[in-house]
């Protein structure tokens, strides 16, 4: 609705059942660029929601990471510009465009081409990106000997070699490994206490909550057994959304196999998906199906939901909360750029609003600034706290000393800017509906 | 179950916003979806209500006056000149300090990046010292990195179309900016955060930087004109600081798409959303709905994969036009995506658009046809569903582009159809 500009056709070639395209481009194969390119009249506005291009004047924004390096690709001498690997997958340029071009399935597609074919896989960059992005091969070990693990990773000798060898910041606090991982402690306790063929659920838990943030897990566990649910919880890899954003997109494959695999099985025994991470179900859903097509790919995305989403829809999970008290918590809350794109940013205020006791303010539209794996990198740190700011300052004036949000790099991130603890939506909800103290994870 | 609600706005621009604003004022418990960020990031900020008339005469000194004359069918003539009155009452109430204008009923004459002058009815505050009907001599400041505002051309362009002043234009540096193509909000985020930029001079903070770039261009006028990217979240407090340090007035020329006034314009309606406890969800497309007899039943957002349900009393359409993808085109046809409303147009696409691109072009009247209390008609002149109302630029039967009427259709639509549906449900 321009008021300077005269609309426009959007008309796509091709859209009509029954005609045919012509071949323009018979090269084209897996790694192309080009889906939904044409459509993108330059009208910059996914420029304006980048995080990373407002703070960094060296990186040229999705506009030229997506639909203009294409076209620079189709000369032949162009290989993918390395900065796409500035690019932090928040994945903010999807519902910015008004054009509906398909701006991360491009970024991540450029990406592993230029992982693949321009980075060394002998460089430091390289194997330092690898590492993040596997942290959930690492994170076992590190489980097996958590206080070890813990003690290590905080030494100043630790840090002082991540940064000077591997280019992993020495400014972070390395999450802290649980003593016991969410599975051990679903296995000690046998597994489900509640059976029901007609409500059954598979739990994705994602790596975070199983070996750091355990509570998230267990209080998922216990709202949807509140509600009757038969709660599976299937083998399962990383979701691959830090492999996408390094580029990864073989170890991500490898992932998304497995989990495609356990998942779909998961649904013939009659269960529904669901995750507490918002990027793994962001993953799952959207990411799979633009990159992946293993068999059951779609029916596993169509079949996963948020974790508190799934309630909403399924349970009258409003009215079970009319009634219930958790006492003086007041909670400055951040909307994950990942549940923005799910469309899920305004769901934790509403279902806060029908608990008594509870004062949730949303802090505002930005981003945090980590993005997973991006702000653990030595380059990126600067880049990841100039976009954190406003967030920690709209934290600061909100009138709350605990930080609430469903991502778990999020939570790391408003920890570090502000100091505050951060919980989970489903620690408050179990808080509410069982009457349990709200711990800290 | 589905989630429900009084009302269920589809659509996040300032016709959508309005009614979600107008339709909670009314005590309904109102909810607003919206797929793609509005085109309101396309939008120059400023609020026309009618800038020419349908046959390109003008510019209009007093919009209301004109309104009477407009042909049966047009928005304005569908909810009547009071109506228009009040929206802009409502929108003054909601931008506060933000907006000037609403001390006279006539139009005022923005300059533009074009260097053309814009008739409009309410401006950002951001642009009043720039008004071209102020005698005052005038410096605007190009950056040679922003290849949208060409400041000297601007310039002669403003002189040439008889502004009662002098007006030069510079072309400057803008401190800490290096990248050829830097996004606007690179420079705003710079002003914003008072960020410490390399200069000649040393390191300095970047408004105290700009200032001394421009100052010693300056040759006595009284008001310097920047593009409009002074400041994102602190704009005042930008243009403030920066005519302490150069002793004039300063004002913003709107830009064209994207745009920083039309961003400003968003979140003041969405904050004014917040504080009316109208719940929103974003990121999602409406894709489908049910029916219930002559009544839409709910609807169904695709939240990626899953289809949920959600159900309202009342629903207000206020997707956009061609460009907002709220009408849509193929070869064969012209339609609305969501309910398949009645879009008429020929037949024969040939015949949808004329030869002179600035002729009078049929496709940019493409839209809904409502009645009076705003429901889109079927090609029976029988609205298509009893609680179904259509608001802003996917109505059809004006032309925004050429009328410079968007932004006012879009409030006094938004602002009938959402006081109505308010009504209705929570009544």
């Amino acid at each position: 609705m321009s008021d300077a500009e005269r609309p426009m056709d959007d008309h796509v070639p091709g859209e009509e059942e029954g005609f045919e395209p012509i071949q323009v481009f018979p090269e084209a194969e897996e790694m192309d660029l080009r889906p939904g390119a044409d459509n993108c009249y330059k009208c910059s506005t996914c420029d304006t929601n980048c995080p990373v291009a407002e703070v960094d004047d060296e990186f040229p924004g999705p506009k030229f990471q997506g639909p203009e390096q294409w076209r620079l690709k189709r000369q032949e001498d162009h290989d993918i510009d390395d900065s796409v690997m500035k690019c932090s997958n928040c994945m903010r340029c999807d519902s910015a465009c008004p054009s509906e071009v398909p701006l991360s399935q491009m970024h991540n597609t450029a990406r592993a081409e230029y992982v693949e074919e321009n980075m060394s896989t002998f460089s430091r960059e390289y194997l330092r990106n690898r590492m993040l992005s596997n942290y959930r091969t690492l994170a076992p070990l590190a489980a097996t000997f958590p206080r070890t693990a813990n003690f290590v990773m905080g030494l100043s000798v630790t840090k002082w070699m991540g940064e000077k060898v591997l280019g992993i910041t020495s400014e972070r606090e390395f999450p802290e490994f649980a003593k016991t991982t969410f599975r051990e402690w679903w296995s000690d306790r046998g597994g489900a206490k509640v059976e029901n063929e007609d409500k059954r659920i598979a739990y994705f838990h994602g790596c975070y909550s199983n070996y750091n943030t355990t509570e998230v897990a267990k209080a998922l566990v216990r709202v949807y057994e509140h509600f009757g649910y038969e709660v599976m919880v299937p083998e399962q890899a990383c979701s691959g959304t830090p492999m996408f954003a390094n580029g990864m997109l073989d170890d991500a494959r490898r992932a998304a196999e497995t989990n495609v695999r356990e998942l779909a099985a998961a649904i013939e025994d009659g269960a529904d998906i669901v995750a507490s991470c918002s990027s793994c179900s962001m993953s799952i859903r959207q990411e799979y199906p633009e990159l992946f097509d293993f068999e059951g790919t779609e029916e596993v995305a169509e079949n996963t939901w948020d974790a508190v989403e799934y309630l909403r829809v399924n349970e009258d999970l409003e009215g079970a909360l009319e009634g219930t008290e958790v006492e003086d918590a007041n909670f400055a809350y951040h909307a994950p750029c990942h549940s923005r794109n799910q469309g899920l940013d305004g769901q934790t205020i509403e279902v806060m609003s029908a608990i008594d006791g509870i004062e949730a303010e949303d802090v505002g539209k930005s981003c945090s600034g980590i993005s997973g794996t991006y702000g653990w990198k030595e380059e990126n740190y600067e880049t990841s706290m100039k976009i954190g700011e406003e967030m920690f300052e709209h934290m600061e004036e909100a009138d709350a000393t605990t930080g609430l949000t469903e991502c778990p790099t999020c939570s790391m991130q408003m920890e570090h800017g502000t100091g505050y603890e951060i919980r989970h939506t489903l620690q408050v909800l179990e808080a509410a509906l069982l009457g349990t103290e709200l711990e800290a994870t | 179950m589905a989630i429900e609600d009084d009302v269920l706005v589809i659509g996040g621009g300032l016709a959508g916003t309005t009614a979600a604003l107008a339709a909670a004022a009314e005590g309904a418990q109102v909810r607003l979806v919206t797929h793609k960020q509005s085109t309101l990031r396309h939008a120059s900020g400023l609020i026309d209500i009618l800038g020419y008339t349908p046959e390109g005469d003008g510019p209009i000194v007093d919009p209301y006056e004109a309104l009477a004359a407009l042909p049966e069918g047009h928005p304005y003539e569908r909810v009547g000149t009071d109506a228009v009155r009040d929206a802009l009452s409502f929108f003054d109430e909601i931008a506060g300090d933000e907006y000037a204008g609403s001390h006279t009923e006539a139009n005022a004459l923005v300059p533009t990046h074009g260097g053309t002058v814009k008739p409009t009815a309410r401006y950002p505050s951001s642009t009043a010292a720039g008004l071209a009907s102020l005698p005052e001599d005038t410096l605007l400041v190009g950056f040679e990195t922003l290849s949208d505002f060409d400041a000297p051309l601007a310039a002669s362009h403003l002189e040439a179309a008889g502004a009662p002043f002098t007006a030069r234009g510079v072309t400057v540096p803008f401190p800490g900016i290096v990248r050829d193509d830097a996004k606007i909000n690179r420079y705003a985020h710079l002003l914003d955060r008072e960020e410490t930029v390399q200069t000649g001079a040393g390191e300095t903070s970047a408004r105290d930087a700009l200032a001394a770039t421009v100052e010693p261009h300056l040759e006595g006028e009284p008001r310097v004109g920047f593009p409009a990217i002074m400041g994102d979240e602190h704009p005042a407090e930008v243009r403030a600081d920066l005519e302490d340090a150069l002793g004039v007035d300063v004002f913003e020329v709107p830009m064209g798409p994207p745009s920083l006034p039309g961003m400003r314009l968003e979140d003041l309606m969405y904050d004014a959303l917040k504080d009316a406890g109208v719940r929103i969800t974003s990121g999602v497309p409406v894709v489908d709905y049910e029916r219930d007899g002559g009544a839409i039943d709910h609807v169904l957002v695709d939240r990626h994969g899953q289809e949920i349900p959600h159900r309202a009393d009342q629903y207000v359409l206020a997707t956009g036009g061609l460009v907002g993808k709220g009408v849509r085109s193929e070869r064969e046809r012209v339609f609305e995506p969501i309910f398949d409303c009645y879009v008429p147009h020929a037949a024969d696409r040939y015949d949808w658009f004329v030869e002179d691109v600035f002729g009078e072009q049929p496709y940019a009247r493409f839209g809904l046809v409502p009645d009076r209390e705003l429901r889109p008609l079927d090609a029976d002149d029988e609205p298509e569903f009893s609680n179904l109302r259509a608001v802003g630029a996917v109505l059809g039967g004006y032309d925004y582009a050429a009328e410079k009427s968007g932004a006012g259709v879009s409030l006094a639509t938004g602002y009938v159809a959402g006081g109505r549906a308010g009504a209705e449900a929570s009544g």
